[in-house]
């Protein structure tokens, strides 16, 4: 009896908490609430805690720094969703309406998210800001106002990638005839690239083949043994979180050469390579964010936040790493169109529709990224109402054995190839959904 | 004291054979269904519906599918998260290929396609059991999944392998808002829940009980083992069909083929294992706690444990949740339902127990 008594008092004591939770009255006026869609367990752990730590860093800076933006303080929670769609969806829906006038953004970090979030974010008015991943075709603004897969999508970052493999080639018409492996993880964020994959294929007559990996991906035998009898030139990798090491150490074991490997931005940080050991010197990855600590904005963090024993990693080595500083660049972002938003809506707390207008109109030229101390650190940015893009710029960077190296300068994306296909598949989404497009010449 | 069937005496046929024989029962059911399709409705806020009882209702529906296969007939199933996912893409190529097919229909044909697949895998069933077919439906699991990611025909040659749902209409009332999509799938779930108890306690579910229970006795006094064990198998995977397309249209909204995963077949399995095998109440149960559970202790944790860093209360939860059931599992092997069950024996003697 006593056993089932204990049990009792359990759930009566969850019980309570959850009515704690749910009856939690706003926070007082002037905060901005974020929601943090986070992940620190899992397959993708790696990425997650990282760019987490980044982002409260930053926000947490600018609280320390400036009191908040122009005095309107920041406040975040978090929520684990395990890079698990369900738990995303539920986490989003728990933390919509937290703060004052509800969440000002949502970045959820996971494609399999951000698609299921798409249709709930255009209803409850939450800009949903997917930085270097998410929905490609969404980058055109006129069909998705909520939408804002900022800086670089992943058309554009595969153009780039072909542009670089052209340049190590000796020019783009060098890429005749030659075979490239597009070798990615099988969901949704892995198999976004293959249509413009096919299309510059067409383009510049080289020779794709796509060879798929379940996720997560811990053994890779089968798809490197095929590797092998294709003898591709260059191989493009598609991974995330513990498959990419598993890439690299398989490459290494089949004789591919590393410095053939082109990793995207989410294949190239330290956790991918420092796990895979020799077996990554010369691997080379696309960034949007370069990695390193020698930039004011991260002394500031430094500074503000970490000499006050106030930081959120655990492994302080870990800051000023590709993906830390790619949560500084969230926080970066966050901040600055919010001040944006600020300058039409006035200094105070402001709803998630405001906040959307801050996000399209946000113009982050070199000027303003060395006022925050961040020149270099990213790409500039301008966005509109139909471009939700904004860059589309990528540096190339290599693994020395040591650190990342960046061995390019900005790459453009080849937007005239990329854009009407965006287009293209937006008005295909909008038709399915009987949208009506937006008139961009008449948003101010 | 309250709960005793003292005069009520049952002079009919119907009486003798009703779902809930004693009074009280019944009473309760009924306040219960009260409470579910009007005071929640009334009361209960988006998130509720939309993160918490809506995705407990689709996963209740997939695990009474799985219970009746596994629980009833028997058959240990691991691929009941790939059955859904036959359901939920059926169910969009339905809507999408048929002009003017009534949606309630896109589903039901989902859950036909379901079964047909259901049926093709439960063949090897015929001549194998226990952790044999388990393994055996493990194939299923991981083929299906690839075939849907695989054929570009499934998704409609989506680049990315997604599917988005269409909107919810039927007879043009459109399910939008989370009230109407809650109701609509509590509608489907009681239906379904209500048919499956009935099967259970018909000439049906005898025979499974029959063949579960030791499969040559039920041979040897008449009964088909092909037609119940493949029978089981149609009807678990029609169950689990409709539960993946509403997890589809009325939960996720876009679905990719792994959202359907492995993983979600355990958790799956889990519910009837804890909630209870062979009893339809303990699908719901186990389907509470495995929803529920981590939800309330992420909540817990982040209201009661601010202090802790985030990583240690992100860690804090599985593995305060793997404590959990590991202690209702040695607790009570037969689940939360026997659990449910003794409560009752215990009131009816309450407060004299000899």
């Amino acid at each position: 009896m006593m056993r089932h008594k204990s049990v009792a008092v359990w759930l009566a004591s969850a019980a309570l908490g959850t009515a704690v939770a749910f009856g939690a009255t706003a926070a007082v006026a002037d905060e901005q609430f974020i929601p943090l869609l986070s992940y620190r367990v899992g397959a993708y752990a790696s990425g997650g805690t990282g760019i987490f730590g980044g982002y409260i860093d930053y926000m947490n800076m600018i609280n320390q720094r400036d009191g908040g933006i122009n005095g309107v303080k920041l406040t975040w929670e978090e929520c684990e969703t395990e890079y698990n769609t369900a738990r995303g969806v539920e986490c989003y829906e728990r933390l919509k309406n937290k703060g004052a006038l509800g969440a000002s953004m949502v970045m959820p970090l996971s494609t399999g998210i951000t698609y299921s979030l798409i249709d709930r974010v255009a209803t409850d008015k939450i800009p949903l800001v997917t930085i270097g991943y998410g929905r490609t075709d969404a980058s055109d603004g006129r069909v998705f106002p909520y939408v804002f897969p900022m800086l670089t999508n992943y058309w554009s970052q595969n153009t780039t990638k072909i542009k670089f493999i052209g340049m190590r080639e000796g020019g783009m018409d060098k890429l005749k005839g030659k075979k490239i492996v597009n070798l990615y993880i099988d969901i949704p964020y892995g198999k976004e690239t293959i249509p413009v994959l096919d299309a510059q294929a067409k383009k510049y007559g080289f020779i794709v083949t796509h060879i798929p990996f379940t996720a997560p991906g811990n053994d890779q035998q089968s798809q490197w043994l095929q590797i092998r009898q294709i003898k591709p030139d260059w191989v493009i990798l598609r991974g995330y979180g513990v498959n990419v090491p598993v890439a690299i150490k398989t490459a290494a074991k089949s004789g591919f050469p590393r410095d053939h490997m082109v990793g995207v931005w989410w294949s190239g940080s330290e956790e991918d390579t420092i796990p895979a050991g020799d077996a990554a010197k010369g691997y080379i990855a696309a960034g949007f964010n370069v990695a390193g600590t020698n930039y004011p904005v991260i002394k500031d963090i430094q500074k503000y936040v970490y000499a006050k024993n106030l930081g959120n990693m655990e492994d302080k080595s870990r800051v000023g790493s590709i993906y830390y500083n790619r949560g500084v660049v969230y926080g970066i972002i966050t901040v600055e169109a919010i001040r944006k938003a600020q300058e039409k809506y006035g200094k105070k707390t402001l709803s998630g529709e405001q906040v959307r207008w801050g996000l399209e109109n946000l113009n982050l030229d070199d000027k303003h990224l060395k006022q925050l101390g961040a020149e270099g650190f990213l790409p500039a940015l301008k966005m509109s109402c139909a471009d939700h893009e904004g860059s589309g710029l990528a540096k190339f960077q290599q693994w020395d054995g040591k650190q990342w190296k960046v061995i390019t300068d900005w790459i453009t994306p080849d937007r005239e190839l990329v854009r009407p296909m965006i287009e293209q598949s937006a008005a295909e989404y909008a038709k399915e959904k009987n949208l009506t497009l937006r008139d961009c010449s008449k948003e101010g | 004291m309250f709960y005793r069937e003292a005069g009520q005496y049952k002079t009919t046929y119907e009486a003798d054979s009703a779902i809930f024989p004693i009074r009280q029962e019944r009473f309760a059911f009924w306040t219960f269904l009260v409470i579910a399709f009007v005071v929640v409705p009334l009361t209960a806020s988006p998130y509720l519906f939309s993160a918490i009882l809506i995705p407990f209702l689709i996963l209740a529906l997939a695990a009474i599918g799985l219970n009746i296969l596994t629980g009833y007939a028997g058959q240990l199933s691991l691929g009941s998260a790939a059955f859904m996912a036959v359901g939920a893409f059926a169910s969009y190529n339905f809507v999408l290929r048929v002009p003017g097919i009534p949606l309630l229909v896109a589903f039901g044909c989902g859950g036909l396609s379901a079964a047909a697949v259901g049926i093709l895998f439960g063949l090897p069933s015929l001549r194998i059991r226990g952790f044999y077919l388990a393994v055996a439906t493990l194939a299923a699991q991981f083929f299906i999944v690839w075939c849907l990611t695989k054929i570009g025909w499934f998704t409609n040659y989506s680049a990315s392998g997604v599917i988005t749902a269409q909107a919810l209409v039927i007879l043009g009332y459109t399910f939008d808002t989370p009230r109407a999509k809650y109701l609509l799938v509590l509608t489907i779930v009681a239906l379904m829940a209500l048919a499956a108890k009935n099967m259970a306690r018909s000439n049906t579910g005898r025979k499974w009980m029959a063949v579960r229970d030791m499969d040559v006795a039920a041979e040897v006094i008449g009964i088909r083992l092909m037609s119940s064990k493949l029978l089981a198998f149609a009807v678990s995977s029609f169950y689990c069909g409709v539960a993946g397309a509403l997890y589809a249209y009325a939960y996720l909204g876009t679905v990719e083929p792994e959202a359907y995963n492995l993983d979600l077949s355990f958790r799956i399995l889990f519910m009837i294992i804890i909630g209870g095998m062979g009893t339809i109440l303990g699908s719901f149960l186990g389907a509470a706690f495995i929803v529920l559970t981590p939800i309330l202790l992420n909540i817990f944790v982040h209201t009661f444990a601010q202090s802790l860093p985030s990583s240690v209360s992100s860690n804090l939860e599985p593995m305060v949740f793997g404590g959990m059931i590991i202690y209702f599992l040695v607790v009570e092997p037969h689940g939360l339902a026997r659990l449910w069950q003794i409560g009752k024996e215990k009131l009816r003697l309450w407060p004299f127990p000899h």
